[in-house]
């Protein structure tokens, strides 16, 4: 039996494979399909300070092999994740990634305070959100901003802090290297690329936001290019996501420099790809006599 | 619960002009199903996301759908044959009350969301009440399941041109059928939905309206259905039409 445990920044995971934030809620849904017991974490939705209402509808527009959205960070808080969903998901054998948001820099600053209180395993700060006017992308597409708002956060964490990159930019790397420069335990990549559709019967975008974040098994080859850039900028940890489908995405993924890797669009498709992707990982690895899933990372020979 | 079911395609059939009904063979999803709920449906290779669709009729082990076809999703369900499977989650959402109707409610569809009206209406009916129904249509062309509502309750039928039955929109029947009615239920487009939210209101009637809006996982973790709702405060919130609807009490819908 292959080994899938995975060390992530000191956290252990029992597989790679973990959940994006923003395309699983806090679980409750597809907990109804598969034992989230079953996940190596889970990426919770997107918080901020307080509570969110969103964009207004459409929120999605499909696109060949993808979607694109701008939901706008719709979330309960901060604090009502705490107290309601930190219980429920403890219910579960499964890494906890809170995914913070914030307008400034001190909104940052007080999220990651207040989350590093809280029983949960892994921060994510997002500071690359396609879809909300302040923070979000704004903070994740210049080196000095992301330094200024990564160095901030990292004061107040208590526990490993993983920062999330916009693929918005003309160099990743140079972004990973502000990130990593700052302090970021561990970086993830990618967010949404920022996309836009027309209906061409009433000439207006579909989106109520004009644009938003395309995501899906569109985005993989420029997430694999990404995470393979970073990885060779940069020595952290990668949680590396963007179209994953199956288990060869996943080992795709990992040879391309993620330590573990995030699934979300899929499971619009199908609500128990995770679980499928993770019997193919491992039959992949037996069938190729590959012992540690921590063998993969990185290990594209070029 | 929701239940992901590979279903067999009992039957196709061409109801009209881009007009389809499939009957799947689905035991656990129509074991469970509620009027006014609606699966989703893994639409081929090509289209990522599944199609929501509601359903008309289960029982017996088969789950009975009629839709429109739209775009490469619906075009790629019209194509199913006999004998084919399908990936189907289901059955999702919140549908009607049809107990908070009362005992003489008027049921109303318009155009493609007549389908979903049929099993409240016989869900009404199981229960003892006496409910009527309203379809309405674009035209002769696009009517729909009309014998199979006569055969549970009383039934009107408009048509937008008059090329059929009444001619006028279901509102004007709906407007005689107040006064002596417990309680109002529709589905179909939006204006039609908010003009009916009017008259059930002012004639003080409970109302329920299933409402659509683009949908991704239809099991309410993306969030993307987003449904403008009156909040306590009064101020507005968004609700999820697969998860929280698509069944709305009308009073709560931010119009």
């Amino acid at each position: 039996m292959a080994d899938l445990r995975v060390n992530f920044c000191g956290v252990e995971l029992k597989n790679p494979v973990t959940t994006a934030s923003g395309t699983f809620g806090f679980g409750h849904e597809y907990g109804e399909f598969f034992d989230l017991s079953r996940l190596g974490g889970i990426g919770v939705k997107g918080l901020t300070p307080t509570e969110r209402l969103g964009n207004p509808a459409p929120r999605i527009a499909e696109t060949p092999a993808g979607i694109l959205n701008c939901v706008g960070l719709q979330n309960p808080g901060i604090d009502r994740f705490i107290a309601e969903q930190i219980p429920f998901l403890r219910q579960y054998d499964t890494a906890i990634i809170a995914n913070v948001s914030g307008n400034t820099v001190e909104e940052y600053e007080g999220m990651v305070e207040k989350i590093s209180d809280a029983d949960v395993d892994l921060i994510e700060m997002n500071i690359s959100c396609p879809n909300v006017k302040c923070g979000g992308m704004a903070f994740g597409t210049q080196p000095a901003m992301v330094e200024e708002v990564v160095s901030a956060a990292k004061r107040k964490a208590k526990k490993p802090l993983i920062v999330k990159l916009s693929p918005n930019v003309t160099d990743i790397t140079e972004i990973a290297r502000a990130a990593v420069s700052a302090g970021a335990d561990a970086l993830s990549l990618i967010n949404t690329l920022l996309g836009m559709r027309i209906d061409i019967e009433t000439r207006k975008p579909i989106l109520s936001n004009v644009m938003g974040g395309l995501s899906g098994p569109a985005v993989f080859p420029v997430a694999v290019r990404m995470v393979y850039q970073v990885r060779k900028a940069v020595s952290v940890p990668i949680l590396g996501m963007g179209g994953i489908r199956t288990g060869r995405d996943i080992v795709e993924m990992l040879l391309a420099g993620a330590d573990a890797v995030a699934m979300g669009t899929v499971m619009f498709a199908d609500p128990t790809a995770p679980v499928k992707a993770l019997a193919e990982l491992e039959a992949w690895m037996d069938a190729h006599g590959v012992k540690s899933v921590r063998e993969l990372s990185g290990a594209v020979e070029v | 619960m929701s239940i992901q079911e590979i279903c067999r395609a009992a039957s196709n059939t061409r109801l009209g002009e881009g007009l389809y009904q499939l009957v799947l063979d689905a035991p656990q999803i129509a074991a469970a199903a509620q009027c006014g709920q609606f699966v989703h449906i893994a639409c081929g290779e090509g289209n990522l996301l599944r199609r929501p669709i509601s359903i008309c009729e289960a029982g017996e082990g088969r789950l009975r759908i009629v839709f429109q076809v739209k775009g490469s999703g619906t075009e790629w369900l019209a194509d199913r044959k006999e004998g084919d499977t399908l990936d189907v989650l289901g059955p999702l959402g919140h549908g009607f009350d049809t107990a908070a109707l009362g005992a003489r409610p008027v049921l109303i569809g318009g155009g493609i969301g007549v389908p979903p009206m049929l099993q409240a209406a016989k869900c009404a009916k199981a229960a003892g009440a006496a409910p009527r129904a309203v379809l309405g249509f674009r035209n002769r062309g696009a009517v729909i399941l009309e014998e199979d509502f006569r055969a549970v309750c009383e039934t009107f039928v408009t048509t937008d041109d008059g090329s059929y039955a009444r001619h006028g929109f279901v509102t004007d029947v709906l407007q005689e059928l107040v006064a002596d009615a417990t309680g109002v239920a529709a589905c179909g487009p939006k204006p039609m939905l908010k003009a009916i939210a009017a008259i059930a209101k002012q004639a003080g009637l409970p109302c329920q309206v299933s409402m659509e809006e683009r949908m991704g996982c239809g099991i309410g973790a993306c969030l993307v259905c987003a449904c403008a709702l009156k909040a306590e405060n009064g101020e507005t919130r968004y609700g999820h039409v697969c998860k929280d609807g698509p069944v709305f009490n009308a009073e709560e819908v931010e119009w």
